[in-house]
């Protein structure tokens, strides 16, 4: 088996405001092993950001309550202090942001940057440091990175400013790599791009990755392990091919089923589901999903664990409804009929 | 949406529309270069009918859309608008034009004044062509029942309201002079997989109803194949093929949207897993320089020498189906002499003659 970098259990995030708590992240648990790819799966509000900001102790602050526990290869990063963090935040875990327009620093070159990265962890001096960040370039494949190097990052282009991203985040050869929806702000061309230099990057440098994305189809061809998240929750989490071929939680078929596809022919019109993301203030009692789910019964007002309910270990989701009945009653959705009877 | 799209008149006609923005240096402001966002692109949208448009970002839809609008002048060219030219009007004659032609913008928190109520944002356009007050509550409040709010909504602010609820007011204020052309930019790629499908569904049902013509310009080759009944593919300011929805996606012909289709994510990993992707390297050139002869073909796998020298004209390959290519692919021997004959254009090769230069699934480049 191999080495078990991240091992976060039962986490909660919850952020004290004017409204009251909001419970951003409310009881969630994975793993991630080395070489492997997660991929976090959810609407905006579903609590995924937060939750990978928190593995990086980004989320500290005043107002912020934490439970539960992330470990990093067996140290708690919640409890950690400070200089503790700062060791490993940028050296053994790192982060690729959304938006590589304002998450680069537009008065210093993508030079100075990267080589900033290097010199807090490392002692380099700042002709080896500037090496090494003319190597990142060329690794996540600038061109002429000798000159660019000296660029500003307006001089950039939004692909080449995320690969820039790219490059700061492996400066100092971490074993965590967190992609917030690196390719959101990119056209489709330049995610593909993206994705396979995060997909060989992960090798080359033998680390771990955790993908969060709103998109089904980017974690589709990546990830090896999926959790689907929802108003702070985790529904479902199965490996890749169990949760696109036998999907358990109805908010997971109705993810997969509003997509418009290219590999199906055109339909009449889209599943869509119904109404919006509850609050995370006053969330519903019970399911959390109930109010939008045309499944809903009784039972979803008792709010159900996560847990294995089919054949294959290791495929856990939070519904009531026996498996027999999600295979028959998932079908009109998944195949994007409009309305799920 | 439906094939109404035969035989309509065409609302809108594009007639070698060009927009250049000059950019100027110096203390005299002299004109050193231009940006050619459009250049000589023409087409017609016929009445009933949604055209998608797609394309990069820096492609020059944006430009297009507003230039069809007339939020900007063409530098060069015409707009004719139900038989009229409007691509010189003035401001003063262009008002009662603005009646039938609105726009949805892509970023629902960017395009509501924060400091405005609901009914006074969608009450505005109304209020400028003079609608009486009294009619304009009951008006508004109708729309805001019609893009799926309720009428309650009508003293609330924006920031009260959720993304998706944001550009269904967007989508009010649009339709709120009974517009005949709707061009919607990015309507949903500010929003949400599930709110997503709702807006679609929503502008389907909308289209219908008030029997609208859009213009819909998206970078999503999946949500612009669901709503158009034809699509144009832009590059670097070039409109490069242009052909009925199922048509462009079951046998494209330019290469560049052979690439573009391969690199729309599918939600399904075996499938992903197999089939050929053409990942294209580097980033669209600069519009300020544009690369000689065929804009694509330094991304252009199957580029040969006549690709940098001639610029392809946009070539009709029956069935409505044009594009600009040197090399056309999913094309027979048949289809291919006769448009040998018709035109002085000679496409290089059939499809059994265009061979990749590249490998298809090509990683991204090894470390040197």
């Amino acid at each position: 088996m191999a080495e078990r970098l991240i091992e976060v259990t039962d986490l909660k995030v919850q952020f004290a405001t004017e409204d009251g708590m909001v419970k951003a992240v409310d009881g969630v648990s994975f793993e991630l092993e080395r070489g492997k790819v997660l991929g976090i799966v959810g609407e905006s509000g579903s609590g995924k950001s937060v939750t990978a900001m928190t593995l990086l102790g980004l989320t500290r602050d005043q107002n912020t309550r934490f439970e539960g526990e992330v470990l990093y290869k067996g140290r708690d990063v919640l409890t950690m202090d400070e200089g503790e963090l700062q060791e490993v935040r940028g050296n053994e875990m790192s982060m690729i942001f959304q938006d590589p327009m304002t998450s680069l620093n537009p008065v210093y070159t993508i030079g100075a940057q990267i080589c900033e990265a290097i010199q807090v962890h490392e002692r380099a001096d700042k002709n080896t440091a500037r090496r090494r960040a003319i190597d990142l370039l060329k690794q996540v494949g600038i061109p002429n990175a000798d000159s660019r190097v000296d660029n500003y990052p307006h001089e950039f282009s939004g692909g080449m400013r995320q690969r820039a991203m790219i490059a700061m985040a492996l400066a100092c050869n971490p074993d965590v790599l967190i992609a917030d929806e690196p390719t959101t702000a990119l056209d489709v061309t330049i995610q593909a791009q993206i994705i396979e230099l995060i997909d060989r990057l992960k090798d080359e440098f033998n680390s771990a990755v955790i993908l969060i994305t709103h998109d089904l189809g980017v974690v589709a061809d990546v990830a090896d392990e999926i959790v689907v998240m929802y108003a702070g929750r985790v529904v479902e989490r199965a490996h890749t091919r169990q949760l696109f071929y036998d999907p358990q939680h109805p908010y997971t078929w109705g993810l997969l089923g509003s997509i418009p596809r290219l590999d199906r022919p055109k339909q009449e019109r889209l599943h869509s589901i119904k109404g919006t993301p509850p609050s995370l203030i006053n969330a519903p009692a019970g399911c959390k999903f109930r109010p939008r789910c045309p499944h809903a019964f009784a039972k979803c007002t008792e709010e159900p664990p996560l847990e294995n309910r089919v054949e294959e270990p290791g495929h856990l989701d939070r519904c009531w409804l026996s498996v027999e009945e999600k295979r028959r009653l998932r079908e009109p959705t998944l195949a994007g009929a409009e309305e799920a009877a | 949406m439906s094939e109404r799209s035969n035989g309509g008149e065409p609302l809108v006609e594009v007639k070698h529309v060009k927009k250049y923005f000059p950019i100027r240096k110096g203390v005299l402001g002299r004109e050193v270069a231009a940006v050619h966002a459009v250049d000589d692109v023409t087409f017609a949208v016929s009445e009933g009918e949604t055209l998608g448009l797609v394309g990069e970002s820096g492609c020059g839809k944006s430009t297009l859309g507003r230039t069809i609008v007339r939020l900007l002048e063409p530098t060069d060219g015409n707009v004719v608008f139900e038989g009229r030219d409007i691509s010189k009007l003035g401001a003063r004659a262009l008002r009662p034009l603005r009646r039938e032609m609105q726009m949805i913008f892509q970023d629902p928190y960017a395009s509501l004044n924060p400091r405005q109520r609901v009914g006074s944002i969608i009450g505005t356009p109304l209020k400028i062509h003079g609608v009486a007050k009294s009619e304009r509550r009951q008006r508004v409040q109708e729309l805001l029942e019609t893009v799926g709010l309720s009428p309650e909504h009508y003293n609330r602010f924006p920031h009260e309201f959720s993304g998706g609820q944001r550009q269904r007011i967007g989508v009010a204020r649009a339709l709120a002079l009974n517009p005949k052309l709707v061009v919607a930019d990015e309507p949903v790629s500010a929003l949400d997989v599930s709110i997503q499908s709702q807006m679609l569904n929503l502008l389907d049902d909308l289209q219908k109803e008030l029997s609208l013509t859009y213009i819909f310009i998206a970078h999503d080759l999946g949500v612009v194949r669901h709503v158009s009944d034809r699509i144009a593919v832009m590059y670097l300011g070039k409109l490069v093929e242009l052909s009925p929805a199922e048509d462009l996606y079951q046998r494209p012909i330019m290469p560049y949207t052979e690439a573009l289709l391969s690199a729309v994510p599918i939600p399904d990993p075996d499938l992903a897993h197999a089939r050929e992707r053409i990942v294209l390297q580097g980033d669209v050139p600069s519009p300020i320089n544009p690369p000689s002869g065929c804009r694509f073909h330094p991304r252009c796998r199957y580029m040969t020498d006549i690709c940098k020298e001639v610029e392809p004209p946009l070539v009709d390959y029956g069935r409505g189906h044009l594009a600009a290519c040197h090399h056309p692919l999913n094309v027979d021997r048949e289809t291919l002499e006769r448009v040998r004959v018709s035109k002085s254009h000679t496409p290089g090769s059939a499809d059994e003659g265009a061979k990749p230069r590249k490998p298809g699934k090509e990683r991204a480049r090894p470390i040197p």
